[in-house]
C-alpha cells in the first residue's frame, strides 16, 4: 500500500501535485482547531489590514483573521462535501448494484429513473427548497437534500461494472451455494466497485462544495456558519473588491479552486490506476 | 425509416418520465416540507406592523387560493398539474399582478440565447481541439492546451464568472459587465442595440465557454487516442488515405456520438451554472430572475420557474435525441 503510493507519488505526476494540493487543504482545515479565535466572533482583529506578517492574509472588514476564517471556513466545506459524497454514494452503489445486477426490466425502469435524475437541472430545486425551508435551513438538511439529488451519474457507472460481474463465474457459483441476492452484491460485488467508487467520491466531493459555494455566495444558506462560499458572500455584502479589500475575496477563491483543482487530479490518477489500458496508452503502448 | 420512429418514440417516452419525475419532486418538496408559503407569506408580510386578524385572515383565504394548496392532497396535486399543462402560475407577488408566464416568457428568450450560443461554441470548439490534441499528441500547443483544460474543468461556474467579472470588470474593463443591453438605448431594433446586446452577452458567454469546454476536451482527447489504435485507422493509414480525411471522417466522426451523448447528459448541468452566471453578470434571463423570486419571497415565481427550466431542460435533451441519428447513422438502420 505504501509502496504504491509512493511509486503514484514518483511516476505520476498529477497524483503528486493533486495530492500535494489536498494535502495542504487538509492541513489547512486541520488548523482550525488551533485558532486563536472562535470563527464566528467579529471585531477580535483591527479590520482591513493588508497581509502582513501579524496578519499572513490580513484581516477583513468584520475584523476577523482572513487566515482563521479561511481555515475554519476550509473545515466546514470539506466535511460538507465529504458527508454529501458520502451519502449519495450510499444510493448509488445501491442503485447500481441492484441495477446491474438484476438486469432486463427492472434494470430499464432503474436506469430510466436514473437517467431523468441525471437531466433534471438540481438548482432551481435546490433553490425552491431553499425557499420553503428558509429559517430552518441547516448544513445536515442541505447535505441530505443534494445527496439525495447527487447520486445518479455514480450509480450509471457502478451498474456498468455491476452488468459485467454478473455474469462471472463467481456470481454463479454464489447463487447455486444459496447466497441472498443482497449478500451477493454486498460481500460478492462491492469490492469489485469500490476503487472506482473511491474515485467518483472525488469528483462528488469537488460537485458539491461548488454547489455549496454557489448556494451561499448569493445567501441561500446558513450564512452564519463560515464555509468558503458564505466567506465570499460577506466579502460581496462588504463590497471588497470596491473597497479594494482584495486579499479578503482572493483567499477563498484560490483556495477553493485549489482544492478543486487537487480533488479533481486525484480523481483523473486514481482512474488512471484502476484502469490499466490509460496507463499503457500513456507508456504509447 | 421505421427505425427511427420507434428510436423518436421511445426519447419521447424519456422526455414525459424526465418532466413527470422533475414535476414530481418540485411537488413533493412544496408539500413534503413541513413549512406553510401561505404562512411564511404573512409572516413576512405582517413582520413590521400590526395587522387586523380579519385582514390577516383574508390575506390567507386569497393566498391560499393563489397557491393552490386548497382541498385534499390529491385534489392540490390535479390542480398542480392543470395548472402546469395551461401554463397558468397566477400573479406574481413580488411584481404585482404581472402574470408569472409573463415574467418567465419576458426572460425566457435570454436564457436561450445565452446557453445556444455558449454550448455550441464550447461544445464544438472544445471537440475540435480534443479530436486534434487526441491525435497530434506530441504538439507542444495541443499540450499545454490539455493542462489549462484540465485547469479549468473543475471550477464551478460561480468562482469562474467571478474570475472573469474581476478580469474584465477592475483589472481591464473593456466590456460591459452587468444588464443585457445598454440601459438608455432605443429599444427598436437597429444595429445600435444588436451591438448592444452582443457586447453584453460577450462576458457570461466567455464564462459559460470557460467552464464546459475543458469537458468536451478531454472527452474527446481520450475518445481519440483510444480510436486511433483501431484496426480501421490502420489500414486507413496504410491504404494511403490522407491524413486529414482520417482526422476528420474515420475518427472524429466517430468520436461525435459519445460526445453528443454526454452533451445530453450534461444539459441540466450547464443550466445550473447558466443560472449563477446570468446573476453574476445582472443578465435579464431566467436565472437572475429566479434568485430575485427568492430573495423577494415570490412563491409562484420561483415555482414557476422550476416547472418551466425542468420542461425547457428536457425539451433540450429532446432536441439534441432528434439530431442524433444524423451523427449516428445505426439508430436508422437497426
Amino acid at each position: 500500500m505504501l509502496s504504491t503510493l509512493r511509486d503514484l507519488f514518483r511516476y505520476n505526476r498529477e497524483f503528486a501535485i493533486g495530492a500535494s494540493l489536498v494535502l495542504v487543504i487538509v492541513a489547512l482545515s486541520v488548523a482550525s482547531f488551533f485558532s486563536p479565535y472562535p470563527a464566528i466572533r467579529s471585531y477580535v482583529v483591527p479590520p482591513d489590514i493588508p497581509p502582513s506578517w501579524a496578519y499572513p492574509l490580513g484581516t477583513n472588514s468584520r475584523g476577523q483573521d482572513v487566515f482563521w476564517q479561511l481555515s475554519a471556513a476550509m473545515r466546514n466545506s470539506l466535511l460538507f462535501g465529504i458527508s454529501v459524497a458520502f451519502i449519495s454514494r450510499i444510493i448509488s452503489l445501491a442503485v447500481g448494484l441492484t441495477s446491474g445486477y438484476l438486469g432486463g426490466f427492472a434494470d430499464r425502469v432503474l436506469m430510466s429513473i436514473n437517467d431523468s435524475f441525471v437531466v433534471i437541472p438540481l438548482f432551481p430545486i435546490l433553490l425552491l427548497f431553499f425557499f420553503l425551508m428558509r429559517d430552518h435551513m441547516s448544513w445536515p438538511l442541505l447535505a441530505l437534500a443534494m445527496a439525495s439529488l447527487g447520486w445518479p451519474y455514480d450509480a450509471r457507472l457502478i451498474r456498468s461494472i455491476a452488468l459485467s460481474l454478473r455474469t462471472r463465474e463467481f456470481t454463479t457459483q454464489s447463487v447455486f451455494s444459496g447466497m441472498s441476492t443482497r449478500k451477493i452484491l454486498v460481500e460478492e460485488h462491492l469490492p469489485y466497485v469500490l476503487p472506482i467508487v473511491f474515485a467518483t467520491t472525488m469528483n462528488n466531493i469537488n460537485w458539491s462544495i461548488g454547489l455549496e459555494v454557489t448556494l451561499s455566495v448569493i445567501g441561500f444558506t446558513n450564512i452564519e456558519t463560515p464555509t468558503i462560499g458564505t466567506m465570499i458572500y460577506w466579502a460581496n455584502q462588504h463590497t471588497a473588491m470596491v473597497a479594494g479589500v482584495w486579499w479578503w475575496v482572493l483567499a477563498p477563491v484560490a483556495t477553493v479552486v485549489m482544492t478543486f483543482i487537487g480533488l479533481f487530479l486525484l480523481a483523473v490518477s486514481m482512474n488512471e490506476y484502476i484502469d490499466p489500458r490509460s496507463r499503457l496508452a500513456r507508456m504509447g503502448a | 425509416m421505421r427505425a427511427y420512429g420507434i428510436y423518436i418514440l421511445r426519447r419521447f417516452g424519456q422526455f414525459v418520465l424526465v418532466v413527470f419525475i422533475g414535476i414530481n419532486v418540485a411537488f413533493l418538496i412544496t408539500h413534503a416540507t413541513p413549512i406553510d408559503p401561505v404562512e411564511q407569506a404573512i409572516a413576512s408580510a405582517t413582520q413590521f406592523a400590526y395587522s387586523e386578524p380579519q385582514a390577516v385572515e383574508i390575506l390567507r383565504q386569497s393566498l391560499r387560493e393563489l397557491y393552490g394548496v386548497e382541498g385534499t392532497l390529491w385534489q392540490q396535486y390535479v390542480r398542480f398539474w392543470t395548472r402546469l399543462a395551461v401554463g397558468d402560475f397566477g400573479p406574481s407577488l413580488s411584481a404585482f399582478p404581472a402574470p408569472v408566464s409573463a415574467l418567465i416568457g419576458r426572460a425566457l428568450p435570454w436564457t436561450i440565447g445565452l446557453l445556444t450560443t455558449s454550448t455550441l461554441i464550447s461544445w464544438v470548439l472544445g471537440n475540435f481541439l480534443g479530436g486534434l490534441a487526441g491525435y497530434y499528441r506530441e504538439n507542444r500547443i495541443l499540450k499545454a492546451i490539455g493542462i489549462v483544460a484540465t485547469g479549468l474543468q473543475p471550477i464551478p461556474s460561480y468562482i469562474m464568472s467571478l474570475l472573469v467579472l474581476i478580469m474584465f470588470g477592475f483589472v481591464w474593463p473593456i466590456l460591459p459587465i452587468s444588464g443585457g443591453f445598454q440601459m438608455n438605448i432605443n429599444t427598436e431594433f437597429s444595429f445600435a442595440l444588436v451591438r448592444s446586446v452582443v457586447e453584453h452577452s460577450i462576458l457570461p458567454v466567455l464564462s459559460l465557454v470557460l467552464i464546459t469546454i475543458g469537458v468536451w476536451f478531454i472527452g474527446m482527447r481520450s475518445l481519440v487516442s483510444n480510436i486511433v489504435t483501431e484496426d480501421y485507422v490502420l489500414y486507413a493509414e496504410l491504404a494511403g488515405v490522407n491524413r486529414h480525411r482520417i482526422l476528420t471522417s474515420y475518427i472524429m466522426r466517430n468520436a461525435m456520438a459519445p460526445q453528443l451523448t454526454g452533451l445530453t447528459l450534461s444539459l441540466g448541468a450547464i443550466f445550473n451554472g447558466a443560472i449563477i452566471t446570468e446573476f453574476v453578470f445582472g443578465y435579464p434571463g431566467v436565472g437572475t430572475l429566479l434568485v430575485r423570486a427568492v430573495g423577494t419571497g415570490d412563491y409562484s415565481l420561483v415555482l414557476g420557474i422550476t416547472s418551466v427550466s425542468i420542461i425547457a431542460v428536457a425539451t433540450g435533451v429532446f432536441i439534441i435525441d432528434l439530431v442524433y441519428p444524423l451523427i449516428d447513422p445505426r439508430v436508422k438502420l437497426t
